[in-house]
């Protein structure tokens, strides 16, 4: 700017200026401070009123976990140690309750001989999301995926070996029919296979499953739905709702995008009455209402009906964050899609959702965080939640009768990391997912 | 027009007697709104057509109709002998026989070059994927850009993700290509590469129909230019014809307004 001037037209530099440092108060911990903390009168009062509120805080919180107490095996105990080692009158977290009854908020009141299950299942469930959610596991695991919800329901309920594969059966006698009949009419073949799917299920395999238990007795130790509890019962309802709503919540979404009048408006009302009802409302209608419903001597389990009434729940929800998703999309992108002769289901399939999901990634995800927290509401038809119907029990038991926060923070720390890797999960995918160099 | 710096000799391109597009007493209607009257217009295969005229005229509706984006209300539309009507089946014949560049591009952004060529062709005409890439590379060395095969479009300048989007057409062999403004929304030193793309296309004789407002490309190119205004055809002719001696008030208009400063 400067070499404009009369004398100083021609300017070449011949001496190269080494690199210096920034000045002390324009780089590091001081300029950070300056710009984020203390750049105007309001944001130092902020800051100020902030460290106070934080150190009130941390003065009530910091000593309470200091003195915690891990080995007891009584509130009273408990309380007896914090009152000798830090004196009379000294609070301290006798979270020596999490280590007496871990086990019992993690399996509920599942058979102690048989925890060796859930906790297969669990391992087994993490190999089956690995192809799922990473793209650098070989992509053949999905198989191991699609089978694993018959693996899981195997080991969690137990009971012949014939029922789950009776039911993976079905979705074969579904799929060869399909096959059979896709080349002729697309949309008769996906009816005349799910009707095959449903005779199956419906007349077929419960005789079938008898005969195969009659050759082969291969069982295991059936546990009942009711000795279900903690976090496996959270995990259970959680991970069937999660992986059940996405695909229903897609196909409202679409049906409620759809030019055919009926389906749309199966959709929207679906959609529209999920949404304008609280799930407890739903949760006691699987619980109470549907004995109505239902031949009398059905036995239903609870928690099937639980998972049900959870997945039309999220799915309401999924569907509407997917709709955000859809309108987002440029109308150019149907009509190249078009263009180039994809039919409906290629181009929703190979253009339309893969983008529409990924913008809905946060909100789909936000949506399996309040689901999965929100398994915690089956206290209300009478099981046993980690919350409240595990923590409940080990308070009313005369050990630990009294204590009060400690489980409370143990299950809610729990949950915190359940939901905080999902929350880094879809970041993660987001980042992974971006494609807009722009 | 100075834009199109090639000589482009349009003396072998033999435009056959075979008709490839037959479009006869068609209208429109956007609810109310009328946006093609009596629309006729044959196209021969071989044929350049540059469709041009004022912003709202139905350019965009008409060719958007040919292979069935918009839908039409009344009269014929025959494409290769197929015509258009509710039938599915018959939409989706002419539209893997048509090829469509639009102004925006329109490629999917979350696949790469590669895959927006081969898409298409895998999952329409059910190419070995081998085969299609192959096809792709071809089609994308022909528009000059097979080094992006595997970039996203998002990483490309305009002009090379429209070059693009007409290989990716062209992946589909098409016999016919639609083009929509496929410049305008293109910075100056883009517009000649994707018009020499175009003109390459042309001199091997593929069937045209371009709207566009780049004279030099319809003088150049076009074996007749249609001139639209208020949903109707109200003129067509050679270039040469076109430019030099329009008949109507309205193309003398058109032409004082596009070509006066
Ligand atoms: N989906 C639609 N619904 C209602 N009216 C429409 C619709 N699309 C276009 N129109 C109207 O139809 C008329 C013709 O539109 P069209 O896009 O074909 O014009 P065009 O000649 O391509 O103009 P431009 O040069 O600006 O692209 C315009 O008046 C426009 O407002
Ligand atoms: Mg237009």
């Amino acid at each position: 700017m400067s070499e404009t001037g009369t004398q100083t037209v021609r300017f070449v530099r011949d001496t190269m200026l080494p690199e210096a440092a920034p000045p002390a108060s324009q780089s590091g911990a001081v300029k950070w401070l300056r710009e984020n903390l203390f750049s105007g009168w309001l944001n130092t009062i902020l800051t100020i009123l902030g460290a106070l509120v934080l150190f009130q805080i941390l003065r009530g919180l910091v000593p309470w976990f200091a003195h915690s107490v891990w080995n007891a095996q009584t509130l009273g105990e408990c309380r007896q140690i914090i009152a000798e080692t830090w004196g009379e009158g000294a609070r301290g977290a006798c979270l020596a309750v999490v280590r007496d009854r871990w086990t019992q908020w993690t399996f509920g009141f599942y058979p102690a001989h048989l925890y060796w299950r859930p906790v297969l299942a669990l391992v087994l469930l993490f190999a089956a999301l690995a192809p799922i959610l990473f793209s650098a596991v070989p992509r053949r695991l999905m198989a191991f995926s699609a089978l694993f919800p018959f693996v899981g329901y195997w080991l969690l309920w137990g009971g012949t070996i014939w029922t789950p594969v009776v039911a993976l059966a079905g979705f074969v006698v579904g799929y060869a029919v399909w096959r059979g009949m896709a080349k002729r009419n697309a949309l008769a073949a996906v009816l005349l296979a799910v009707a095959a799917a449903l005779v199956w299920w419906l007349f077929l395999a419960g005789p079938v499953e008898r005969a195969l238990a009659g050759v082969a007795p291969l069982a295991l130790e059936s546990v009942r739905s009711s000795s279900f509890g903690g976090f496996v019962l959270a995990l259970t309802i959680g991970v069937s709702a999660i992986s059940l709503s996405l695909p229903l919540g897609i196909m409202l979404a679409l049906g409620r995008q759809s030019d055919m009048f009926l389906i749309k408006t199966l959709s929207v009302c679906f959609i529209e009455f999920i949404r304008g009802v609280p799930l407890i409302t739903l949760l006691f209608t699987a619980s109470l209402l549907l004995n109505y419903f239902l031949p009398p001597g059905t036995n239903f389990d609870i928690i099937l009906r639980v998972i049900i009434m959870v997945t039309l729940f999220a799915a309401a929800y999924i569907a509407e964050v997917i709709r955000g998703g859809l309108a987002a999309l440029p109308r150019g992108q149907y009509e190249a899609a078009d263009a180039l002769g994809l039919d409906y289901f290629q181009a929703q399939r190979l253009i339309v959702l893969p983008q529409a999901l990924k913008i809905s990634i946060p909100g789909i995800v936000s949506t399996f965080i309040g689901l999965f927290k929100d398994t915690t509401l089956v206290v209300f038809v009478g099981l046993l939640d980690p919350l409240k119907g595990i923590t409940d029990a080990v308070r009313a038991s005369t050990d630990w009768k009294g204590i009060y926060w400690e489980p409370y923070i143990f299950v809610g720390f729990i949950f915190f990391l359940f939901c905080f890797g999902m929350s880094r999960y879809s970041m993660y995918l987001e980042r992974r997912l971006k494609r807009d160099h722009r | 027009m100075e834009t199109i710096e090639r000589a482009v000799d349009t003396s072998h391109m033999k435009v056959s007697d075979e008709v490839a597009i037959q479009i006869s007493q068609m209208n429109k209607w956007y609810g109310q709104f009328h946006v093609l009257r009596d629309i006729n217009l044959t196209v021969n295969r071989g044929e350049r057509i540059v469709i041009c005229g004022p912003s709202g005229s139905g350019k965009s509706t008409l060719i958007r109709c040919i292979n069935r984006l918009e839908e039409h209300q009344s009269g014929q539309i025959v494409v290769d002998g197929t015509e258009l009507t509710s039938d599915l089946k018959n939409i989706d014949k002419v539209r893997s026989e048509v090829g469509m560049v639009f102004q925006h591009f329109n490629l999917f952004p979350h696949l790469t070059i590669l895959e927006n060529c081969t898409l298409a062709p895998i999952w329409v005409r059910k190419v070995p994927k081998a085969e299609a890439e192959e096809t792709a590379m071809h089609f994308l060395r022909k528009v000059k850009i097979p080094e992006q095969a595997n970039k996203y479009p998002g990483q490309l300048s305009g002009g090379q993700q429209q070059r693009v989007a007409i290989a990716r057409s062209l992946c589909m062999k098409p016999r016919i290509m639609l083009f929509d403004e496929p410049t305008s929304a293109l910075d100056p030193e883009m517009i000649k590469e994707v018009l020499d793309t175009m003109i390459s296309l042309a001199e091997e004789g593929m069937t045209m129909l371009c709207v566009t407002h780049e004279m030099g490309f319809a003088q150049a190119v076009a074996n007749r230019v249609v001139f639209m205004d208020q949903g109707q055809i109200v003129e067509q002719n050679t270039p040469r014809e076109f430019f030099n001696n329009p008949q109507s008030e309205r193309t003398k208009l058109f032409l004082s307004q596009i070509l006066g400063h």
